[in-house]
């Protein structure tokens, strides 16, 4: 397959590029940080992007949804990587569609699915219980109690879960690992929010002796691990796609201000010493665009995901992007330390970024299983 | 079965049936390379074969029109031989500046007439060229050389010297730079010329390198007659040529740092050497090294597909080939410090049987040329800054 985008992934990715910087640009996260926006997104954008269809590019047709992709999903959060836009594109309309689309029952597509492609149900999945990602290491379980189970356990740095009306929870069955889906509002569930350094949030959830159905099931028992893998996958190409554009546009931004910005008469950027530094930036973005694409792709061409290409995929992308935003705040001099100044945005989103679902020496490690040594 | 499956089967039934088994294995020392040429020996009956039947094919061109030697084939079926061939490991048939270097300037640059001249024997492996450029007071500053023509009418009496000709005491034609005008600006006086390397005032002198080895030479020519028709484009319009065929050049060494058929994959040698505990090799910090440079090697691959799928679906970015010469030859530097690490001890002995003459060690000593023939590292990111980033400069 080309690695090329077609002509209607390219009107995909304009649009969707002209109506983030439309309606929400970088200002438009300083906004929400500055109200104290307590959900971290704008509900009324939220709406505008149902219109737009966003939420529902994953889901399958007969569930309303528009079957369009993850390439079409990956250009979106690439833009939106970009302008740094919250929202619950990554956790629902990613991860939760490929996560019930793939392993659901039929009635959860049925209750679930056309509720994720109108933007109305909003999930999270809530797997680790360390600092560092390890969703192998699970202490939360989930014991058989008459028709369902009883699940208890803590469940800590749930992206998206202060705000999620339903959990994709990892917990024990004996030895095996299962997924159950919690709505937050059944009984024993309690949800603690809290702000993390690029002005997201992110929640601790409890699970205290929590009641649910066996439908309630993701997928077959004692048969979770294959499932959460995959429903982590995706979302590491998703946050590698928003890691490209956020690595894109702290470049750009970069190679502008070298331009205008003069220092001993001449326009810095005539300097050898942050040439080149720029020049090599420019060649690891290059290797970065490859990746994104091909895992997207991979994506939808398969039906499970190739672990190494996206532990490549995401630890290349976290690597580059900490590379552009970290350069991006060096090359712009003591301007890049101000809080009036966006560019320190892109370091901060970039960081959350580059830890979530696993970071640089997680994938390395996982790569390098994967090929066998 | 569409088009390109049909392709591809055929391909794949045609390579099974005529590369010999003892051509595909990665090259174990520099005589496993066919260079063809007036001189070529071949090593073995194998390599003579392979050569033969992918000439016969139009396969050591394939993307050249028939009628020079090639096998006419789009972009698509281009890929496809090229994944099938390193399917199976095959060596290259054919290793020739002719084709990566002085095929493309003369394809797009060159008369009718110099083109059939000079293309059929190459695809045939029969001319091996080599490569005048630099000068001794001309490395990264090339378009200062001063090798000397002067106009004769009908020809040019050509006198200078070049320095770093990959081959040259094996070449059987050169591609050279020399300058027709010393008045006018020093890019807006140079010529691209051809001569034979059997006219009389053409010697070589080999440079011994750190490895030991002598791949290079020296080039002299005193009062060398070149005809005027071997210039390629317009007289004192020769840079144009020169920069066309140096994103060629850069492109086929940048190269070299993607995974190829001619190399065994890094780890594989590392688990080979060190061994694995629990599926983990022994020798956990340089396993993070490994795993690095081999996510680097998969991403320079990837990337140089999708510059071919972008000039397929002509969206290509352009001035790109400086930006693979330092990628590909800065991960090939990497790729030989590894594997120097790797084999410990071993990686050090000069000579014997056990080691193939050194061939690890001269290859990581060579390998350190790569960023800086064909326009050094620094070069190519001053490239990548001005031409691609447009900062001023």
């Amino acid at each position: 397959m080309s690695l090329v985008l077609n002509e209607e992934q390219m009107m995909l990715r304009d649009s969707a590029r002209d109506f983030l910087k439309g309606r929400a640009p970088v200002s438009h996260l300083r906004g929400l940080r500055d109200s104290a926006n307590a959900d971290g997104f704008s509900r009324e954008l939220w709406s505008e992007m149902v219109e737009m269809g966003w939420p529902a590019t994953l889901v399958p047709e007969k569930y309303d949804g528009l079957e369009y992709g993850f390439t079409g999903m990956g250009i979106i959060l690439e833009e939106c990587g970009r302008t740094l836009t919250p929202s619950p594109l990554l956790c629902t309309s990613m991860m939760g569609a490929a996560a019930i689309a793939k392993a659901g029952s039929k009635a959860q597509r049925e209750d679930i699915l056309s509720g994720i492609a109108s933007g109305e149900r909003l999930l999270a999945l809530a797997c680790d219980e360390s600092p560092r990602h390890a969703p192998q290491k699970v202490n939360t379980v989930a014991v058989k109690n008459g028709a369902g189970f009883q699940v208890s356990g803590k469940k800590i740095a749930v992206a998206d879960g202060h705000f999620a009306d339903m959990f994709i929870v990892s917990a024990k069955t004996g030895n095996d690992l299962s997924l159950f889906l919690v709505p937050a509002d059944a009984s024993g569930v309690t949800v603690e929010p809290y702000q993390v350094l690029d002005t997201h949030f992110s929640a601790n959830v409890t699970f205290d002796q929590v009641e649910v159905e066996e439908s309630n099931l993701l997928g077959v028992l004692n048969g979770g691990v294959s499932t959460l893998n995959y429903v982590l996958d995706v979302g590491r190409v998703g946050v590698s796609a928003e890691l490209l554009g956020i690595a894109l546009e702290a470049f750009e931004r970069t190679v502008e201000y070298l331009k205008e910005r003069k220092q001993f008469g001449v326009a810095i950027g005539s300097f050898q010493a942050l040439q080149h530094r720029a020049a090599h930036l420019f060649a690891e973005i290059e290797m970065c665009k490859s990746l994104v694409i091909k895992a997207l792709q991979m994506l939808d061409e398969q039906a499970d995901a190739d672990a190494e290409l996206v532990s490549l995929t995401k630890a290349k992308l976290a690597d580059t992007a900490h590379l552009a935003t970290t350069e991006a705040i060096q090359m712009h001099g003591g301007i890049g330390m101000t809080d009036d100044f966006d560019i320190g945005f892109f370091l901060k989103r970039c960081r959350i970024l580059e830890s979530l679902f696993g970071d640089h020496y997680f994938h390395l490690d996982r790569f390098a299983r994967e090929r066998g040594y | 079965m569409t088009d390109t499956d049909s392709f591809r089967k055929e391909t794949r039934d045609w390579l099974e049936a005529n590369c010999p088994e003892s051509m595909r294995h990665p090259y174990r020392n520099e005589a496993d390379a066919c260079w063809g040429g007036r001189n070529c020996s071949f090593q073995s009956e194998d390599q003579k074969n392979w050569l033969e039947r992918m000439v016969a094919r139009g396969w050591t061109v394939p993307t050249w029109p028939e009628k020079y030697g090639g096998a006419g084939l789009n972009g698509e079926q281009a890929k496809i031989l090229k994944e099938e061939l390193s399917r199976i490991n095959a060596r290259p048939p054919l290793e020739s500046f002719g084709i990566s270097m002085l095929g493309p300037p003369l394809l797009k640059f060159g008369t009718g007439e110099l083109r059939q001249q000079h293309l059929p024997p190459i695809a045939r492996g029969e001319i091996r060229w080599a490569q005048g450029y630099s000068e001794p007071n001309a490395g990264s500053d090339l378009a200062s050389l001063q090798m000397r023509a002067d106009d004769m009418g009908d020809h040019f009496v050509v006198n200078g010297s070049k320095i770093w000709t990959s081959y040259g005491d094996l070449g059987d034609w050169m591609f050279c730079l020399v300058r027709t005008d010393f008045d006018a600006k020093k890019h807006e006086g140079i010529s691209f010329v051809m001569f034979d390397m059997a006219t009389e005032g053409v010697s070589t002198r080999p440079i011994k390198l750190i490895s030991g080895k002598s791949p290079f030479t020296e080039t002299f020519l005193e009062n060398v007659r070149v005809e005027k028709n071997q210039v390629i484009g317009k007289i004192n319009g020769g840079w144009t040529i020169a920069k066309y065929l140096l994103t060629h050049e850069r492109e086929m060494i940048g190269g070299s740092g993607a995974s190829r058929a001619g190399s065994l994959p890094v780890s594989k040698v590392a688990i080979d050497s060190l061994g694995t505990e629990n599926g983990i090799l022994t020798d956990t910090v340089v396993r993070a090294d490994i795993a690095r440079f081999e996510m680097d090697e998969h991403c320079l691959a990837l990337t140089m597909e999708r510059a071919r799928d972008e000039v397929k679906a002509g969206v290509s970015l352009g001035a790109t080939a400086s930006m693979f010469k330092y990628y590909g030859t800065e991960l090939n530097k990497r790729r030989y410090e590894l594997l120097m690490s790797v084999k410990g001890q071993d990686a050090l002995d000069w000579e014997g049987g056990s080691n193939h003459d050194g061939f690890l060690p001269k290859s990581w000593l060579r390998s350190k040329a790569n960023s800086i023939e064909g326009g050094t590292s620094e070069i190519q990111l001053n490239i990548v800054a001005k031409h691609l980033l447009g900062l001023p400069g």
